[in-house]
């Protein structure tokens, strides 16, 4: 029981954080609320980012697409029926018409996500390295290119506006415990730790019958799903948005935040993720002007960006693997009947290994 | 002859994106490092021109290749620590740093593109038939092919360019067969900062409002190039850059007015394309088949 119990903890330690932050949110002003249930969306984007990145050790610059694909397509599909066309008199009078409510949309997004992903991850599966970095950029552009010009599937250059704000803290920690859940229990599965076999050494994993592009296309699909549904959360937190904010700025800090974190470990994607996002939020708040221990304090706008660089690049030097250094979280008190003298293994909670299921 | 016109643009522009693409691939031959921040070195280059506005011409060129050729060696020092470090970190750390400089230049200049009025002059054009070519264009074409052919010299005829290519084909070796790597590494900087300086030059005739992202811009499709071309050696890698260049100026006149907007999307999926067919670049060579995993 208490074996599973600190196993578990992994996934279970997250969680009880998320819900923290969004029951502590409740009670802080509107402003400060809303800024939070974005840390909480931005974390759901990293962790949908991580269970590919971190899985595969192959870097995606292209998984922001997904989100954008999410994103457009639980908006368009909410948006009220009466208003689009009018708006957009370009779009499909099929995809104009359609209203649904905002918990299918979710699940929508989630499906074109995964599908999306599964027929880019087909090609691109095979490649590797700084090429596979460069190929799913390339996707990132492509996907940005088409929705921000082809009228007939979205608002194209516009706003879409009108999008029922349904992401609450409710659905925002929901949500972000969902896509945490769906990436831990990936990463516990068989499929899962052969990928992670084929991260630490791939022609050792393949001489040991594992088949990398099949594994590989197995994380990317379940990635697109999670950052799909990432997506839809933050269009129904936004209320509005536009192709440039599913772009390369998102892109870049949620790379940062899952290297700042640690990419090795679902926790060093959410420490990252609610770090830096975090951090941002006092930023914000600073640039606007407030008083700390008694002194007024108001940096310039742009500050925030310029300290967010400086941190990244300097928990980089310091911590190559991340603030985490890449592990998952510990089991925090010691186990019954333990003694004091440390195992020679070491004093962490060693996973199982994929042997000893 | 709207395709001739055409042709020479993408001639032109294919010949900046070489020498973009060659900077990157000497600094990642010799240490395996891809430095995003290549293009902040233009973007230093631009601002240094904007601030010596009214400045003899000569100085103003000066100047600006100074503080580019600077800023590449304190990359160089910045960069020691992320020598023992997974590649993906150091991807990620270098666009920390270009991250950090593009914002740094938001906040001393803000997001308004200022015109530098660098040799506004040679904007001008000429005719040539029915063709209409800028001097910048000619000039341009004639700098960077000088460029190219003296880089080559330098790496093919000197013992300096010898010890740089052994540095670039095994690190190892090379160092013990006495090359003192840390003057190569330096070398490499030095000149990576040199192809930037001068490409900072002809892209300010040809583009004088000067951005935060002005040279990130410039940067990410000659890095595209450096990539499809073959990162491993230079002569692929500016060639790349070069195709990339070159295809993005011919396909946007090909293409008919209505579906010139997708541009982006049928160039990046021609890259795909050539990265799923010739994983080691396109001009990479051909060599032992060797499964890449």
């Amino acid at each position: 029981m208490s074996r599973h119990l600190r196993t578990w903890w992994h996934l279970i330690g997250p969680v009880v954080l998320v819900v923290i932050v969004a029951t502590g949110g409740m009670a802080t002003s509107p402003t400060i609320q809303f800024q939070l249930r974005s840390v909480l969306v931005t974390a759901a984007i990293v962790v949908a980012l991580y269970s590919f990145v971190g899985n595969s050790g192959v870097i995606s610059f292209g998984h922001v697409s997904f989100v954008a694909v999410g994103a457009f397509a639980a908006g368009v599909a909410t948006a009220p029926a009466d208003v689009k066309p009018g708006t957009f008199s370009k779009m499909l009078p099929f995809l104009a018409k359609l209203e649904i409510g905002s918990l299918e949309s979710l699940l929508l997004a989630a499906a074109l996500g995964a599908s999306y992903a599964l027929f880019v991850g087909i090609p691109l599966m095979r490649l590797s390295g700084l090429s596979a970095g460069i190929a799913t950029f390339a996707v990132l552009i492509i996907t940005h290119n088409v929705l921000r010009n082809w009228e007939a599937i979205g608002p194209g250059a516009k706003t879409l506006a009108l999008v029922p704000q349904t992401t609450g803290f409710l659905q925002a920690s929901l949500g972000l415990i969902v896509v945490m859940g769906a990436a831990y229990g990936y990463q516990r599965s068989r499929w899962g730790r052969q990928l992670r076999a084929t991260r630490e050494d791939p022609a050792a994993a393949q001489a040991a019958g594992i088949d990398i592009h099949r594994q590989r296309l197995v994380a990317f699909t379940l990635s697109g799903a999670l950052s799909g549904l990432a997506g839809a959360l933050l269009v129904h937190l936004l209320g509005s948005i536009t192709t440039e904010q599913v772009f390369l700025d998102l892109t870049f800090v949620t790379l940062a935040m899952l290297v700042v974190g640690g990419m090795g470990s679902l926790w060093g994607a959410v420490v990252g993720a609610f770090l830096i996002a975090g951090l941002d939020v006092v930023l914000v708040e600073l640039e606007k002007g407030a008083t700390v221990a008694g002194v007024a304090v108001d940096l310039p706008s742009g500050t925030r960006l310029l300290v967010l660089g400086v941190l990244m690049f300097l928990v980089l030097v310091l911590r190559p693997d991340g603030i985490t250094g890449g592990r998952e979280l510990t089991w925090p008190f010691r186990r019954p009947g333990a003694s004091v003298v440390v195992s020679p293994g070491g004093a962490g909670d060693p996973e199982p290994s994929a042997t000893g299921r | 002859m709207t395709y001739l016109q055409a042709f020479i643009d993408a001639v032109a522009l294919g010949t900046l994106f070489a020498l973009v693409a060659m900077g990157i691939g000497l600094v990642f031959g010799v240490i395996r490092l891809v430095n995003f921040a290549h293009g902040e070195l233009l973007t230093a280059g631009a601002y240094a021109l904007l601030l010596t506005k009214g400045a003899p011409v000569v100085i103003r060129a000066l100047v600006a290749v100074v503080v580019v050729v600077a800023l590449s060696v304190v990359m160089e020092f910045i960069y020691r620590p992320l020598r023992s470090v997974a590649p993906a970190t150091v991807l990620v750390a270098t666009f920390a740093v270009s991250f950090l400089l593009q914002n740094a230049a938001l906040l001393a200049f803000g997001a308004q593109g200022e015109n530098m009025e660098f040799l506004t002059v040679l904007n001008t054009a000429f005719s040539v038939g029915d063709l209409r070519i800028r001097w910048i264009t000619v000039i341009g074409l004639g700098v960077g092919a000088l460029t190219l052919v003296t880089m080559g010299l330098l790496l093919r005829r000197t013992s300096m360019g010898l010890q740089m290519r052994a540095a670039a084909a095994d690190v190892q070796m090379a160092r013990l067969l006495g090359v003192p790597a840390k003057r190569v590494v330096r070398i490499a900087f030095i000149l990576a900062g040199l192809l930037a300086g001068i490409v900072t030059l002809v892209l300010a005739v040809q583009r004088p409002l000067v951005t935060p992202s002005w040279g990130f811009l410039i940067m990410v499709p000659a890095l595209v190039g450096v990539v499809v071309g073959g990162l491993d050696r230079l002569v692929p890698a500016a060639l790349g850059g070069f195709a990339v260049g070159f295809a993005t100026v011919m396909l946007s006149s090909l293409l008919p007015g209505a579906q010139r907007v997708f541009l982006d999307s049928v160039l990046f999926a021609l890259v795909i394309t050539v990265l799923l067919v010739r994983p080691d670049g396109l001009f990479a060579g051909r060599r032992r088949a060797v499964e890449r995993v």
